[in-house]
């Protein structure tokens, strides 16, 4: 059997599933002050009279790492940025020990400029004398030549407790979103792998000594092992295990939307043929830009819970929320309320969520009636204008090459498929608004908790080859090795496919279900004088996210 | 965090699976090193900097501006509709006001292409700022334009296509045309009788450097775009004057690149030449982003740049110091010019040869304008490629005066069908292009 935990912002949600089945459900308060407790309380309700034996794997989505972003409580850590020219490094600075050192490469990962060994060894001095014991070393275009940040790790290892290198958290480039990356990744080390071994623990006490996977916020999932050499890997995860949720309720082919209608907020997503888009470069939290890899995805301020007001005779739908609906005792109108006085409520109390839509009605001159029926429309339209807007951003993405851009497909989704509290009402209205099949995910209420149990390990391979320099290298994976002028995109491209599978593996992935796919792939004719010097080849792989498969 | 001064549009387009031949310098790999650069400084992510996806230009937007012979589709490839697209969008949006100024960062490039096309010369088939200014006259009614062509090549096509306009004050910074390809673009070369002092070349001697160009800018270009007072300034953006470009021999360099777009702040930037694809084009692109967003490029250096090395001798400064009161002297009597221009024999006549070296192609013209005070003047062009059959193609200007568009049409209704294999109309006041071909 297995567990899938999905830690949200208010609750917590639990299920165990034998096979494809849902055996249990369990919906707890969060304690956002103490996740440890949460996700003991989560768990011992799940197992409660199940042989631990039985349970084969378990998958968790926490808000421990995101919460510590969003909060500012990363502890000091040390940074140390070798730019080289270009824009000011100093540009990027993000924490208060940031060093900005002499050292450069080019574009094809050549040394322009020598790092200085004593500067480096000066702040490492300097970091031991602060008390800092972790450290992060980023160089610009350390993807394509690992080594400066490698000489900066071992030059600064003996004063702290662990540094961690920019090129091994992704093989893309992006020298300011590195640095944030690495900063994230180093900061939330220490209570990452903390809460992570008393996590392991405290199952192990129950009899519980499965492998525990952590997801991500690509919709895969890695080991606990991995997760402590990748720690800010875990931010955001929660979107994804919606998406992910959805995946088996998609239609094979086409392109579907995929709403997670909330209390305070509706998440949209993807699925093109069953398989999450993913974001561009990764995810943007708190203010920083990172490499993190990311489904594509979009929130709204608009749920179940949403506050409804009319400001200078105009209903607004959110984005706040100030409490439960009235049906449920809560303080201000909001859609579920309209829900009750249009008969599609449940257990709560719908004359007062009539008496709550009276001053709401008098104030659009309507009856509360018809006002329940405007509020309802509206929410739903402001949510299908959202996800317009994001399938236009996804359609105007830029492309680089003369075949993509005149043969380039725009998406438009024909498929809604819609999960979280709400869902069946949404999906009511929704139908009528939506060129399209509007579908409810089955046990929408935790198909979160069940995408976070099915969700596949995920990870990414960069290869770039510069033969002319007779080298390819993937650094993210510590991989170099010499190649000769034969070397050309297939020997590249099963060069990756190796890579990423022995790192799969790595991360916990079934051996036999293995879905490797290439994200992008390049191979240019190095041309020096009228003489071709060589080939430039650059391959981009992925293990695909989506569901383990059915045993 | 960095914030962009001037919001800036970018449109990026490498055009990865397009060359001229394998070898060529316009070719798949050219922008490889300067989209890693771009991406690798995070230029995409600052705040007030954005990138569009390129649109492609229509077969009207062509037609607005060329002759193609026989039609577009024989000239162009898919590539050329989306670069010529990438400066359209860039100037849309400068125009919507969606960014303060842009730069479309496109190949193939255009400014050696000239009105009538017959084909590729100097890696150039269509006119791609041409297409983007012709176009934003007709959508948005702009009137008067200033071209500035920064590229190490005499912009010779531009300069053909605005030969006769006096509202598009065209400039051309280049290494002089005895040094380089197209032998073109000297001091005498100011316009036609209708638009006298409105294109003017500068020809900078072979070895000029940062302090050169810059004062070429600053004390000949500026003070000539305060007088002509454009609504848009564009910049044919070309960086083969860089030091390690293989077929120039320029000494610029990427911060000089920067600094020279601080100084000319132009309203829309096209990338022209340039094919030191490794050494100079990611340094410079980042530059001209760097300038044009308003953003710090202090820290913006080539690897090897040594400012002392590549530093222009006392001779070359003498010389462009020199040069600059013949341009200045001939700006300020542009006036007095254009009549002595006026008043020689046959002042209405052009005839031309014109060398393809892209395409090997000789092409012969006879140039017909009619001599006009209240507009740009109605143009007959009769060409021939490699004494093939001719083609007549007609003219008539934008804001064309009631007798200049009675010429035109005239010219065009009363052509020999027999003598010419084709015949072309190119009417501005209706936006109307019509061919016909001999049957």
């Amino acid at each position: 059997m297995i567990i899938g935990l999905d830690v949200g912002g208010t609750h917590t949600d639990v299920i165990l599933l034998s096979g494809r089945q849902l055996i249990r459900e369990v919906k707890i308060a969060t304690d956002p002050d103490n996740l440890f407790q949460t996700l003991q309380a989560g768990l011992d309700a799940i197992i409660e009279g199940i042989d631990p034996k039985s349970i084969k794997r378990a998958v968790l989505s926490t808000t421990l790492a995101t919460n510590l972003v969003a909060q500012q409580k990363l502890p000091d850590v040390g940074m140390v940025v070798a730019g080289g020219p270009g824009i000011d490094p100093r540009h990027f600075r993000t924490n208060a020990l940031y060093y900005t050192v002499k050292g450069a490469q080019d574009h094809r990962g050549q040394e322009i400029q020598t790092l200085d060994d004593k500067e480096v060894l000066a702040i490492g001095e300097e970091l031991r004398h602060k008390g800092i014991r972790y450290a992060g070393v980023v160089s610009k275009f350390s993807v394509r030549n690992s080594a400066q940040e490698e000489k900066m790790a071992a030059l600064l290892q003996p004063y702290v407790e662990r540094v961690f290198m920019g090129h091994r958290f992704s093989g893309n480039l992006n020298f300011p979103r590195r640095i944030a990356t690495t900063y994230l990744n180093c900061a939330v080390y220490p209570v990452h792998k903390k809460f992570f071994t008393a996590v392991q623990e405290s199952l192990a006490e129950k009899g519980l000594t499965m492998p525990i996977r952590i997801l991500r916020p690509d919709g895969g999932n890695m080991n606990i092992e991995s997760s402590v050499d990748h720690p800010a890997q875990t931010i955001l995860s929660g979107p994804s295990a919606s998406v992910i949720g959805a995946i088996s309720s998609a239609p094979s082919e086409g392109t579907c939307l995929v709403l997670d209608i909330g209390g305070t907020t509706t998440d949209m997503a993807v699925l093109i043929d069953r398989a999450p888009l993913l974001a561009p470069l990764g995810i943007e939290v708190a203010g920083y830009k990172t490499l993190i890899r990311a489904l594509q995805t979009e929130s709204i301020g608009i749920g179940g819970d949403s506050a409804v007001r009319v400001i200078e005779g105009k209903l607004t739908i959110g984005p706040d929320r100030l409490g439960k609906a009235m049906a449920y005792g809560g303080p201000e109108p909001t859609p579920t309320d309209a829900f009750y006085v249009l008969g599609q409520g449940g257990s709560g109390d719908a004359a007062q969520s009539r008496r709550g839509l009276e001053p709401v009605a008098r104030a659009l001159d309507l009856t509360v009636d018809l006002a329940a029926k405007l509020i309802f429309e509206t929410a739903c339209r402001t949510i299908l204008e959202a996800a317009a807007k994001m399938i236009n951003t996804i359609n105007s993405k830029p492309v680089y090459t003369v075949h993509e851009l005149w043969e380039g497909s725009q998406i438009k989704p024909n498929h809604l498929l819609i999960l979280g509290g709400p869902a069946p009402q949404f999906a009511s209205q929704l139908q009528t608004m939506f060129d399209g099949k509007v579908q409810v995910v089955p046990n929408y209420q935790v198909a979160n908790a069940i995408g976070c149990a099915l969700a596949r390990t995920t990870c990414e391979v960069s290869l770039f080859a510069d033969t002319s320099q007779g080298k390819a290298t993937a650094p993210s994976e510590g991989f170099s090795k010499e190649v000769d002028s034969s070397f050309n995109l297939d020997n590249a491209r099963e060069l990756a496919n190796d890579l990423l599978r022995k790192k799969a593996i790595r991360r916990g992935a079934d051996p036999e279900d293995l879905e490797t796919e290439v994200l992008e792939e390049n191979q240019f004719n190095m041309i020096r004088g009228f003489r071709t010097v060589g080939k430039n080849i650059r391959v981009r792989m992925q293990l695909k996210p989506g569901l383990i498969r059915d045993e | 965090m960095l914030h962009a001064k001037k919001k800036t549009g970018l449109v990026f387009f490498p055009a990865f699976d397009w060359a001229i031949s394998p070898t060529h310098p316009e070719r798949e790999e050219r922008l490889l090193y300067t989209q890693d650069q771009v991406f690798e400084e995070g230029l995409l992510d600052i705040d007030g900097i954005v990138e569009f996806k390129p649109d492609l230009v229509t077969i009207n937007d062509v037609q607005r501006v060329h002759f193609c012979v026989p039609d577009p589709w024989a000239v162009m490839t898919e590539s050329h509709f989306i670069s010529a697209g990438g400066a359209k969008t860039i100037g849309m949006a400068v125009m919507d006001g969606t960014i303060d100024r842009g730069f479309a960062m496109v190949r193939p490039p255009g400014h050696h292409a000239c009105r009538v096309v017959h084909g590729a010369r100097g890696f150039c088939n269509i006119n791609t700022e041409a297409i983007m200014i012709e176009y934003l006259r007709r959508a948005y009614g702009v009137e008067r334009i200033a071209i500035v062509d920064t590229d190490c090549h005499h912009g010779d096509g531009t300069q053909d296509i605005y030969w006769h306009d006096p509202n598009t004050l065209f400039i051309s910074i280049h290494q002089d045309g005895r040094t380089l390809y197209p032998g073109s673009g000297f001091l005498d070369e100011m316009g036609g009788p209708n638009a006298v002092g409105t294109t003017i070349n500068i020809p900078l001697p072979p070895n000029t450097s940062d302090e050169g160009f810059l004062y070429t800018i600053k004390e000949m270009v500026l003070p000539i775009l305060d007088d002509f007072k454009p609504q848009l300034i564009i910049n044919s953006a070309g960086q083969d004057n860089h030091y390690s470009d293989p077929i120039t021999n320029m000494n610029f360099s990427a911060r000089g690149y920067a600094e020279l777009t601080s100084l000319l702040k132009p309203d829309i930037a096209v990338l022209e030449g340039g094919y030191a694809i490794e050494g100079a084009l990611p340094y410079v692109n980042t530059g001209i982003i760097l300038a044009m967003a308003g953003l710090d490029y202090d820290h913006l250096s080539e690897p090897d740049f040594d400012y002392e090395a590549y530093r222009q001798s006392r001779e070359t400064t003498d010389y462009i110091h020199h040069l600059g009161q013949k341009v200045l002297n001939l700006w300020d009597r542009r006036e007095s010019l254009a009549e002595t221009a006026r008043a020689k024999a046959n002042s209405n006549q052009r005839t031309r040869s014109i060398y393809y070296d892209t395409d090997s192609i000789q092409e012969n013209q006879n140039e017909t304008i009619r001599i006009c005070d209240d507009c740009g003047g109605a143009l007959r062009i009769q060409s021939s490629a490699n004494r093939k059959q001719p083609i007549l193609a007609v003219h008539i200007p934008v804001g064309a005066c009631a007798a200049c568009q009675d010429q035109g049409h005239k010219w065009f209704e009363t052509a020999d069908r027999e003598q010419f294999a084709n015949i072309f109309l190119q009417d501005r006041t209706t936006d109307r292009y019509l061919s016909t071909h001999k049957k």
